[in-house]
């Protein structure tokens, strides 16, 4: 896939870095503000979307950011399920929140339980699939094109 | 409400643009208006969880429409410009079945709360219980990562099964094990 | 109730193009704005005149709020709207690399 001019790579460059703190923002904001896990993860990947598109991609680079992203949907979703299996720790039923997990003083960030662990974990694992997603469709050499 | 009805205007003729148009990147970005309607309204309906999502996932849609198009095709070669008769009669009966529809969808829509005044029997019971059972300000949030927590397993699931679809249909299949059947089929 | 029969239409709208083109790309943009319209239908059900959004500011404020539940039924309905058209997205590119057309009639004719 090729790249774009060098207006348009210099652009990129500052833009993904503030799309990227700005999703991190409204993942970690997620039970204060609207927002949350799924709008923050689709963020992220925009951010790594817009580099890929504007600075091209050769076929090595390709499949290490496969590899990447399918490694990191896979923690989230596993980091996932077993936040919600620690409530079997404590001898209750599943995905319990109340004396397993930390309940602060509400409207500060540290409180709300297993909400903020959640919203990390579905962040990183809807941000990594929307990045694999998007380089099978537009950026992968593994489709022939003659 | 009179930007609620505007914006239902300007959505319903976009959606009519974007199926009838014979470029196919100006339906993929008539697509995006639709979208972007949508998203403005779930502003005006008190909604801003669902506008920030609608808003992001929209400009992806785009995006990966584009991507497609730009890898394939780029007009609509099935549009002649010429009147058909073959497609009159699927329209026709298409159109019948619409008034119907709607007939029965206006006499079953009347038995709903009115517009603007819910019910919210279980509704009612989470807002006054939130803050103190889970300890979230975002009500939304608290229902669906813990209230409701199953249906956000559930979407976890079906997001990882269609990344691992989209990756299996695109791969290039095992050819070089046999290239006589490769000689064979092209 | 003109805006729940505006959503219907969206709704029929998108199913007419689904049921009566031939282009492989309308069928997928048909699909996208059933997806579309269902979501708002449910935003519609959920509103309250002179409320505020679901979200707490202030420990000690009235909760006078719209809907929360069909709010966060739709949240998830978005991104599986978003996987759904990848997946017919890619079906189509492979659809167009094997025949080199989206026309559905040329592809039942050549049967390769």
């Amino acid at each position: 896939m090729r790249g774009m001019s060098v207006i348009v790579q210099v652009i990129a460059r500052l833009l993904a870095g503030m799309l990227f703190l700005y999703g991190v923002y409204i993942v970690l904001h997620g039970h204060l503000t609207p927002g949350g896990g799924f709008a923050g993860g689709v963020l992220i990947a925009a951010a790594f979307i817009l580099m890929s598109l504007a600075f091209g991609s050769v076929e090595q680079s390709e499949r290490s950011s496969y590899t990447f992203s399918s490694v990191f949907e896979s923690l989230g979703g596993v980091a996932f399920v077993g936040l919600a299996l620690a409530g079997y720790v404590v001898g209750s039923f599943f995905f319990k929140n109340d004396f397993v997990y930390y309940t602060g003083i509400p409207l500060h960030l540290l409180s709300g339980g297993i909400i903020l662990p959640a919203n990390i974990a579905i962040g990183v694992k809807v941000g990594a699939g929307l990045v694999a997603i998007f380089l099978a469709l537009g950026a992968s050499r593994f489709v022939m094109k003659d | 409400m009179i930007e609620l009805y505007i914006l239902l205007i300007a959505m319903l003729a976009a959606a009519l643009v974007a199926i009838e148009v014979k470029d196919l990147l100006a339906a993929a970005v008539s697509l995006g208006l639709v979208g972007f309607s949508v998203a403005i309204m779930f502003i005006l309906l008190q909604a801003p969880d669902l506008a920030i999502v609608q808003i992001v996932v929209e400009t992806l849609t785009v995006v990966f429409f584009a991507a497609v198009i730009l890898r394939t095709t780029n007009t609509d070669t099935t549009i002649a410009g010429r009147f058909k008769p073959e497609l009159v009669f699927p329209t026709v009966v298409f159109g019948l079945f619409g008034v119907l529809f709607l007939v029965l969808a206006a006499s079953v829509l009347r038995e709903l709360p009115p517009f603007g005044s819910p019910v919210m029997l279980v509704a009612s019971q989470y807002i006054a219980l939130a803050l103190k059972q889970t300890g979230a300000a975002n009500v939304v949030a608290a229902i669906i990562l813990d209230y409701r927590g199953y249906d956000t397993l559930g979407e976890a699931t079906v997001l990882f099964t269609a990344v691992v679809g989209v990756l299996t249909i695109v791969r290039k299949l095992g050819r070089k094990r046999n290239p006589p059947d490769e000689a064979g089929e092209k | 109730m003109i805006a729940l029969l505006a959503c219907i239409v969206l709704v029929l709208i998108g199913l007419y193009a689904v049921v009566t083109k031939r282009n492989v790309m309308k069928i997928v943009i048909g699909f996208s704005l059933m997806e579309y319209a269902v979501n708002l239908f449910f935003a519609l059900v959920g509103f309250k005149r002179g409320a505020l959004p679901p979200i707490i500011t202030n420990v000690n404020m009235a909760r006078n709020f719209v809907d929360p539940v069909p709010q966060a039924l739709v949240l998830t309905a978005i991104v599986i709207g978003l996987a759904t058209t990848a997946l017919m997205l890619a079906l189509a590119m492979r659809i167009y690399e094997k025949y080199k057309t989206f026309d559905i009639t040329e592809i039942k004719r050549l049967k390769g």
